[in-house]
């Protein structure tokens, strides 16, 4: 089923009757979070800050699998040759850009009153730092060359370099010692959140997570639909 | 109900969310906008290529 959505025509037939389904749901997801982060109760050590972690983990996790979703369609894009791959990544790279500085910025945000400080070079917001800086570099390689063919390789072997930080990012808090505290959501021996507190954090990431599945398959659609409208251009020119 | 104190930290936790908000709105808008600008371009190019087609015939 995967290879045959490979397809841009099936892709567009299939994704053409998900898509606002998708987006409803992500702005329920979105309302639902919203009303649970500020029914919560204050936490007892963070105080209301706690309810900044409810914007701040779901874009710090979204930043980092959309980056692994963009290596993957950068593989894809690189061995495969398929324009849907390389438009997958594509349009992965701008919402992950902008997840991961909603992360840099609800962090120090959290930060200074939390820490004392807007900002460290530690192990996570380094990393973190350079995952956004990836996603700039993507962005910026693929405008910067003209020939639409070699832009995407040149941006796919980026996008595939960027991949080696993902680990770092995420096991920098056990790798190194931080002031950025470890794992709590994911971990082996299980979450460390109350259930006040991990519910609503679990509904907002749902709802980043379908809010960037709109996001994607529409900007997906949109470079279809731009590639076909490039492709009628060159058509009509020629014949002209 | 929902809990809108948020004293004494009200200057970190607002701006995060406000920013939060602007960010993943303007996301939105941005992906319609390209969304609907493109569609209507094709649908443009494709009358035009009917007309075309009809005039030949």
């Amino acid at each position: 089923m995967m290879f045959g959505l490979a397809n841009p025509e099936r892709f567009m037939r299939f994704s053409a009757p998900l898509v606002p389904w998708i987006w409803a749901l992500a702005g329920v997801l979105l309302a639902a979070g919203t009303w649970l982060a500020f029914t919560a109760p204050e936490d007892y050590q963070q105080g209301d800050t706690v309810r900044i972690m409810f914007v701040h983990v779901p874009a710090a996790s979204l930043g980092l699998m959309i980056y692994g979703a963009l290596g993957v369609s950068s593989f894809l894009s690189l061995v495969f040759r398929h324009p849907l791959a390389d438009a997958a990544a594509r349009a992965a790279a701008l919402p992950g850009a902008a997840y991961t500085a909603l992360a840099l910025v609800t962090g120090s945000l959290w930060g200074r009153p939390m820490w004392g400080t807007w900002w460290v070079w530690d192990a996570r917001l380094t990393s973190v730092l350079v995952l956004f800086l990836f996603y700039l570099g993507y962005m910026a390689l693929r405008s910067s060359i003209e020939d639409e063919a070699k832009a995407a390789r040149a941006a796919a072997v980026l996008g595939l370099v960027g991949l080696i930080n993902l680990p770092i990012v995420k096991f920098s808090v056990d790798w190194w010692n931080t002031l950025h505290q470890p794992a709590s959501l994911l971990r082996a021996e299980g979450t460390s959140l109350a259930p006040v507190f991990l519910w609503p954090l679990l509904t907002m990431m749902a709802a980043y997570g379908v809010l960037f599945l709109a996001l994607w398959l529409t900007a997906i659609r949109t470079e279809v639909t731009r590639r076909r409208v490039m492709s009628l251009r060159a058509r009509a020119a020629w014949s002209a | 109900m929902p809990d809108l104190d948020m004293s004494p930290y009200a200057a970190f936790v607002w701006p995060a969310w406000a920013v939060s908000a602007l960010v993943l709105g303007g996301l939105v808008a941005a992906a319609v906008a390209a969304s609907r600008r493109w569609a209507r371009a094709l649908r443009t190019l494709e009358r035009e290529a009917r007309a075309d087609r009809e005039t030949a015939a």
